[in-house]
């Protein structure tokens, strides 16, 4: 391998490898990140045994990229040139795919998409709603490139944004043009990278921390996971321009322990550019150094939040602490500490390559570029979705998201989980930015999107984030400490049929001195899911109360369940599962529920296998 | 563990700033779990106060300080998952294995963990297995991917070497 020793170097390994490759060449990319957990692994192995007993391996190549986006069709595979799009793959699809596709050209008709509005198969990927009305920049290469493989990344520009940067522009330079470009904190604050970097460059210090933030926490949301699995270089070149544009010589990428994929591709792609010159010394032949350290989580939802991570990364308990001093002022072992998040890192080369204009030019006022949404809950296309800032929330769920399951209504969608909000439908045309969703009283977050139908109930939804931020509040303070448990307790007493008035008013109060009092994001947002449902669902909160009904028939304590006569097939296992025998019958007789006996534990509606237990 | 390779791992990261958490990941990789006593020779060798390995051992979720079960059965319970009725497989797994979530089964042969994301949401509700994903789990599909691992049959997972 080359090593890169000036700015030109690097271009003309470009041109080299380009020359090399024969881009008209059939290829399969499949994908080998989420799609391994329904058997992608299984399916690439026999294409690739496939393509050998055919004397083919050498002329058709099998690209085993990271996530393509669309995790409902899983296991995924493309196959170029033609975008021909393959889904729901089984290891023995890959002999007809090598024998129509690859050898003939044709398509394999029962693997295509198919529209579920008209049937109607479509070919292409590109052509699939589901892509058709993304815009994937940070997603680009996501499902294109082998991410093991640095050459891939460079063929396709990578690393030319770096070279300019180092070459053309001074530090100052490169902190005014993200600036100019708009470009906001992905994590979920939304605080400008420029601004960030700003200050971090007019810090004087002989020692600078660059901090990739990539303890991606947020139930049902992986979007990180799959930028880091499926493209590390766009991150890790992000990295490298933001370290030349503060001043800093070392770095740390702080990532969950629970996502092994993305370490080991971080770890490959950190040697390639060791390798090549692109870490260490005197990079380029400049006087730019830069090192960088993998951090691997340990299981602790709140090292998130910025400074509860540098103190996991010094080795202690990842709690917070007061801020002032911010990390830009005094951060690891007490030295200026930058810390962005993975997908803001990942913006970065695209807009010092095309420009701030080019960026900006995308997104609304205010939130430029684009977003990626983890889409997930009760929605047809779950996956990954990457969409122009500005989109409503309607053409996200209903054109991307394919709408909701099961003939099923809308009722709404929960952004930033823990700390964001539910959005009732009334606001689904809603043009999606920081301040949109922040004056509904939601949060962008780090792009968790979770769809609810009506069979979800919302205070139920409450009570589940309560319940994990309670679980993971770490003990500092008492407002979090001591708040989240009060207000789960209040939440479980409204669920369980014993909630008063008097409960809601005081859960009412709690949430808001949470919110206002809380040391660190943590706790301040984690009333946000009880205090938008209370704003937008009230009257579900008032039936578990008032009526000691739950609507979506969802609170098990607040049913009945009854056997519907005509559905009885006499089995028994009802009465044998009951743990109060409050069943009676016995085999061959029509079962019955003794309401005064029965503790509601929902034990014979899961076992009966002919749905005959009824809930009202 | 043998105390040559804890005093391998000790000797790696002592000195170094920040050493404590992939001191404490490497020992566990050896074996399993954190005893009392390892936790002492890393106090120890590292030369930082046991009261802080302790606190740092028992903050994060990774670190268990009791053995486990051979087989990790990982329930997840984010919120895809919830929506679409996590919380019914969950029961189910602890009436069939005859414990509460966060614990092993009294014969060792299974741990019962809850997860807040396996990051999988498209196969939800999801559950793993060591190193194996099932999607889509009810009450009644779980019963039967326990019995593919209950007496160590030909098809059963491999045990998570991480665990």
């Amino acid at each position: 391998m080359a090593r890169f020793k000036t700015f030109k170097d690097i271009a003309k390994y470009r041109e080299k490898l380009n020359k090399e490759r024969d881009s008209e060449a059939t290829a399969v990319r499949v994908c080998m990140t989420g799609c391994r957990a329904k058997g992608a692994d299984a399916f690439s192995e026999s294409l690739k045994a496939e393509l050998k007993k055919r004397g083919l391996e050498n002329k058709f190549k099998v690209i085993e990229t990271g996530c393509h986006g669309f995790c409902s069709m899983s296991p995924v595979a493309v196959v170029e040139p033609g975008n021909i799009f393959y889904g729901n793959l089984k290891p023995e699809d890959a002999a007809e795919i090598v024998e129509e596709t690859v050898v003939n050209g044709r398509t394999v008709e029962r693997l295509l998409f198919a529209d579920p509005a008209t049937q109607e198969k479509i070919v292409k990927e590109k052509e699939i709603p589901f892509y058709s009305h993304q815009k994937r920049l940070v997603l680009k290469n996501c499902g294109v490139v082998d991410p093991r493989e640095i050459d891939d990344y460079i063929c396709r520009g990578g690393y030319a944004a770096f070279s300019k940067a180092l070459e053309t522009m001074k530090p100052e330079e490169v902190v005014e043009e993200i600036l100019k470009s708009g470009l906001r904190g992905r994590g979920g604050a939304g605080f400008p990278t420029g601004l960030k970097w700003r200050f971090a460059n007019k810090e004087r210090s002989d020692k600078k921390f660059l901090v990739c933030n990539a303890d991606e926490g947020d139930p049902g949301a992986f979007m990180d996971r799959a930028v880091l699995e499926g493209d590390p270089h766009a991150v890790l070149e992000g990295m490298l321009i933001g370290a030349y544009a503060i001043g800093s010589d070392e770095g740390y990428i702080y990532v969950r322990a629970e996502y092994p994929i993305a370490i080991a591709h971080l770890n490959i792609a950190l040697k390639q550019m060791e390798e090549l010159g692109l870490l260490g010394r005197n990079i380029l032949g400049t006087k730019f150094s830069f090192d960088l350290h993998i951090k691997e989580g340990a299981g602790a939802f709140v090292c998130g939040e910025e400074t509860a991570l540098m103190a996991s990364i010094e080795g202690k308990r990842g709690t917070p602490r007061v801020r002032p001093p911010f990390p830009i002022q005094s951060g690891l072992w007490g030295h200026p500490t930058c810390i962005n998040n993975v997908e803001t890192l990942a913006n970065v080369a695209a807009i010092i390559e095309n420009g701030s204009d080019w960026y900006a030019s995308m997104g609304t006022e205010k939130s430029k570029g684009t977003k990626v949404f983890a889409l997930a809950g009760m929605i047809r296309n779950t996956g990954l979705v990457e969409a122009p800032m500005g989109m409503t929330l309607r053409e996200i769920i209903f054109e991307v998201g394919g709408g909701i399951p099961n003939g099923k209504k809308f009722k709404a969608a929960l952004t930033g989980g823990p700390s964001g909000g539910c959005i009732p439908e009334q606001f689904l045309d809603l043009p999606i930015d920081y301040d949109s969703l922040a004056k509904v009283g939601a949060i962008m977050g780090s792009g968790g999107l979770i769809i609810m139908d009506e069979s979800t109930c919302v205070v139920d939804i409450a009570k589940y984030f309560m319940t994990f931020t309670q679980s993971e509040s770490c003990g500092k303070c008492v407002p979090c400490r001591m708040g989240t448990k009060r207000m789960l307790e209040l939440l479980e007493r409204i669920t369980d049929g014993k909630g008063t008035m008097k409960d809601l008013a005081l859960l009412e109060e709690t949430a808001d001195i949470v919110k206002d009092t809380s040391l660190c994001g943590l706790g301040q947002t984690a009333p946000n899911p009880v205090i938008t449902t209370l704003k937008y669902f009230r009257d579900e909160y008032l039936a578990h109360i008032e009526q000691k009904k739950c609507p979506s028939l969802k609170c098990k304590a607040l049913l009945t369940y009854t056997v519907a006569e005509d559905k009885c097939k006499k089995c028994h296992k009802c009465a044998e599962s009951c743990p109060a025998n409050a069943i009676s019958g016995q085999k061959k007789e029509i079962h019955k529920i003794d309401q005064a006996k029965c503790v509601k534990c929902g034990m014979c509606h899961t076992v009966c296998p002919f749905d005959a237990i009824e809930l009202s | 563990m043998s105390t040559s390779a804890l005093t391998e791992i000790i000797e790696r990261y002592r000195g170094k700033p920040g050493s404590l958490i992939p001191a404490l990941q490497k020992a566990q990789a050896q074996m399993g779990y954190l005893s009392g006593e390892t936790l002492e020779q890393i106090s120890k060798g590292l030369g930082i106060p046991f009261s802080r390995v302790f606190g740092v051992a028992t903050f994060y979720s990774q670190f268990y300080l009791s053995p486990r079960g051979k087989h990790t059965i990982k329930v997840c319970v984010g919120t895809a998952c919830h929506v679409r009725g996590a919380g019914a497989a969950l029961q189910a797994l602890e009436e069939k294995l005859g414990v509460k979530a966060g614990n092993p089964t009294e014969d060792l042969s299974f741990q019962l963990e809850t997860v807040a994301c396996l990051g999988t949401c498209f196969l939800a509700p999801a559950i793993m297995i060591d190193k194996d994903y099932y999607g889509e789990q009810t009450p009644k599909t779980v019963g039967k991917i326990l019995k593919k691992y209950i007496g160590g049959g030909a098809d059963a997972g491999t045990p998570d070497p991480e665990e």
